[in-house]
């Protein structure tokens, strides 16, 4: 496969052709904050953090980096004051679902964004979709899915596939940026299913010490 | 019908429709678009059958699409001459056909002027459509879109025959690239440069798709042309399939239209039984296959890229546009997308030639425009113009001016995602490129008139509450971006403007515009872009305290 050559912050990068942007800015060494990305899924670009700046003869146009492929000659900025208000707007707009999930708050800082800016939402999903597509792309179980569209697209566990894989997997806690797949799980087995899981722990006869919420199992770290 | 082996056979079929056809024998057309439908057109039609009918055959009578006058319906004109009818009900029928027999008028249901009183008989003298070229939308009352032999009749496709016969599929490329025909979907990307593209991609199989979605608010002529005249799309797409080399079609359109489905449907089904579609289509050896597709009910599965991926079977979900569908669409295949209203061109384009199309029009926008003229307006109805013609004529020479005597406060373009501009740039001509840069393009070409009590904050907030409902949800500015200007909208309309909330506003337009990832999103601040330029006071006033912008 042929090599690209493009400047990123004004550091020559070499990269392979196909290769989106985020990945040649990360292999270079330099940060794009992102909220939807994962490596083991397939690009989503969704939440927009990792927008950039891309000038290419001449014409400077704004794209999210994470779908973004290289192309020879390109200068990528991935910060200018444009970028900058793009990043902080967003994150206030998130802040208004999740004023106190880490990543936001670190975002925040970095970008100068007013966590009340903008009118308070009731649910604390970010809508990043992780959850969702880690449940298909990498443990193929479909557990998770959006439901709805627009300002009221959110997640939803689906009973009758959480009740049998949900508690033995719990990969997508750990991922999520607010903990409120954690949160929607319990609600749902709460609501759908409760007791079973309880029914379960006794029959095996599992100490109360070690019956715990906590993903026994570690995840992979995000990126 | 046994099914047409080559252009020949095409052509002694068409010699023998016309040979049946008295064009002096009297014909009844009534309308049955949308409108005059919902004024129980039906009826009217029914009545003109069952009259008719005991008068032996002297009459005929021709349900058709829409003529394009809503605002009088239901419409019926009786040829020869043109004779229009106007609010025609059931009981005026037997006067219309005594009178069409004896070879006279019945001169209470002509059109009359509001103001002058001065009536007017024929079509080319009632003022809505005499300032009109109905290049595309003319054809609607002789048709009957049941009936392909209609289509026939008046010239159908004689386009594909010269196409197929004539030219090669690179004459055909280049005749519209001449034609410099731009997309009237609403971007006006030159339609002849997508179909070289799509063309030129290397793989093999190849898609084009009619965008018959038409979500786009106040915008109503691609329905009235998909099913007044489904043959004339059906026609283009052909034709542009075998400029292209693509061996599938796909009409993507709304579900919620019984009469416009039945029609296609149709038109699909005569097409094939006449060898129109199918293999070696009138023997050239050019095989082409249309299918019809229906959207999922929201407004984003009219964005091609989440189109193409409903058409796959999958959320109607947009996906970004770095590789463009004309490369890599339908299952990432080269997939070619116009608009209704642009497929509706090619086939005069072909017919009549580039020199012809390019003689209509303004300097960069050539041929005619079909636009949706609604909102306080006297004369409401589906009106084709030439590009470039002055907004005045659309607005008070064929609209007939504001409604009950106000005055013209804005024009707003383009629907949800559209501008409104005020009324001084009245004299401003149809135009894309000058559209566009007023703040106001065209998009589709839905045109919605505003009177002087119009609020203009309210007008951003209930278009904002349309496209909020609508987005899919996908990224992160369209989702929450829309509803928090929403948000703040509607307290400014409720009286409760804060200070900050014209900044807010800013921000969130700018935001929302420049990071979705699709066009619904990306546009949706328009309307409020444009409220900004020309009408911020509005706006200031309902913040306490002056401009409050601190």
């Amino acid at each position: 496969m042929s090599e690209i050559v493009l400047k990123i912050d004004d550091k020559e990068v070499k990269v392979a052709a196909g290769t989106t942007v985020l990945q040649a800015a990360q292999q270079a060494g330099i940060y794009i904050p992102t909220l939807c990305h994962h490596e083991k899924l397939e690009a989503f670009g969704g939440c927009r953090l990792c927008i950039v700046e891309v000038e290419s003869r001449g014409w400077t146009s704004y794209v999210v980096s994470c779908l973004y492929p290289v192309a020879k000659d390109i200068i990528v900025r991935t910060r200018s004051e444009k970028v900058d208000k793009i990043r902080k707007v967003l994150v206030e707009e998130l802040m208004a679902h999740a004023p106190d999930a880490p990543e936001l708050v670190k975002l925040a800082e970095v970008y100068g964004a007013d966590r009340n800016r903008f009118e308070r939402k009731e649910s604390f999903c970010v809508v990043c979709g992780l959850c969702v597509r880690y449940c298909d792309e990498v443990k193929h179980l479909n557990a998770v899915g959006f439901i709805d569209n627009g300002a009221e697209r959110e997640i939803s566990f689906i009973p009758e596939v959480a009740k049998d894989v949900c508690w033995e997997c719990q990969e997508c806690f750990a991922l999520c940026p607010t903990s409120y797949a954690q949160a929607a799980y319990l609600l749902t087995e709460a609501l759908a299913f409760p007791g079973q899981r309880k029914a379960a722990v006794r029959a095996a006869k599992v100490p109360v010490a070690t019956q715990r919420i906590i993903p026994i199992k570690p995840v992979a770290a995000t990126t | 019908m046994p099914k047409l082996q080559s252009v020949a056979e095409l052509e002694k079929y068409r010699a023998e429709i016309l040979a049946q056809r008295d064009p002096a024998k009297p014909c009844i057309a009534v309308c049955a678009g949308a409108a005059c439908d919902g004024m129980d057109s039906a009826a009217v039609a029914a009545a003109f059958v069952t009259e008719a009918g005991k008068l032996g055959g002297k009459i005929e009578v021709r349900t058709t699409g829409c003529h394009g006058y809503c605002e009088k319906g239901p419409n019926v004109v009786v040829t020869p001459g043109d004779i229009c009818y106007f609010e025609v009900q059931p009981a005026d029928v037997p006067e219309i056909l005594a009178a069409t027999l004896k070879g006279e008028v019945v001169e209470r249901l002509v059109y009359k002027d509001p103001n002058t009183g001065a009536k007017a008989v024929h079509m080319h003298e009632v003022p809505f459509y005499k300032h009109q070229t109905r290049l595309l939308i003319g054809d609607n009352p002789k048709i009957d879109p049941m009936r392909i032999d209609d289509y026939l009749a008046v010239g159908g496709y004689a386009a594909l025959v010269k196409a197929l016969t004539e030219m090669k599929p690179d004459q055909v490329l280049d005749e519209v690239k001449k034609a410099n025909l731009r997309g009237r979907g609403g971007g006006g990307f030159p339609a002849g440069s997508k179909w070289e593209t799509t063309k030129n991609a290397p793989e093999k199989t190849k898609y084009v798709i009619v965008n018959g979605h038409e979500g786009e608010s106040a915008a109503f002529m691609d329905r009235a042309m998909l099913t007044g005249n489904p043959h004339k799309i059906l026609e283009g797409l052909i034709i542009g399939a075998y400029a292209i080399g693509a061996q599938k079609g796909f009409m993507y359109t709304r579900h919620d239209m019984p009469l416009l489905e039945k029609h296609v449907r149709n038109a699909l089904a005569q097409a094939k039984e006449y060898g129109l579609l199918g293999q070696n289509i009138l023997g050239s050896g050019f095989d082409f296959e249309c299918e019809l597709h229906f959207d999922v009910g929201i407004f984003v599965s009219g964005e091609s890229s989440a189109l193409m991926r409903s058409i796959e079977g999958n959320p109607p979900e947009p996906r970004p546009k770095y590789i463009r569908t004309s490369v890599s669409g339908i299952w990432d295949k080269p997939s070619n997308l116009n608009n209704v209203e642009t497929w509706a061109n090619v086939p005069q384009i072909i017919t009549k030639g580039a020199e012809w199309f390019t003689s209509i029009g303004s300097e960069k926008s050539k041929g005619t425009k079909l636009i949706s003229l609604s909102g306080n307006v006297v004369n409401s109805g589906i009106v084709e113009v030439p590009m470039g013609t002055p907004l005045r004529t659309l607005v008070f020479d064929i609209g007939g001016g504001v409604r009950d005597g106000k005055t013209l406060k804005a024009i707003h373009f383009g629907g949800a995602m559209g501008g409104s501009i005020p009324a001084d740039l009245i004299d401003a001509p149809l135009d894309f490129d000058g559209m566009s840069k007023l703040g106001a393009p065209i998009g589709a070409g839905g045109l919605l008139l505003m009177d002087e009590d119009t609020d203009m904050v309210e007008i951003a907030r209930y278009l904002l509450d349309f496209l909020v409902n609508e987005s899919c949800g996908k990224c992160a500015p369209c989702r929450e971006g829309m509803p928090q200007m929403l948000h703040i909208l509607t307290n400014m309309t409720q009286g409760k403007g804060k200070p900050g909330d014209l900044e807010r506003l800013e921000d969130l337009a700018e935001v929302t515009g420049a990071a979705s990832l699709c066009a619904l999103g990306k546009t949706s601040p328009d309307p409020l872009k444009s409220m900004f330029r020309y009408f911020k006071p509005e706006y200031e006033a309902r913040i306490p305290g002056g401009s409050g912008d601190k």
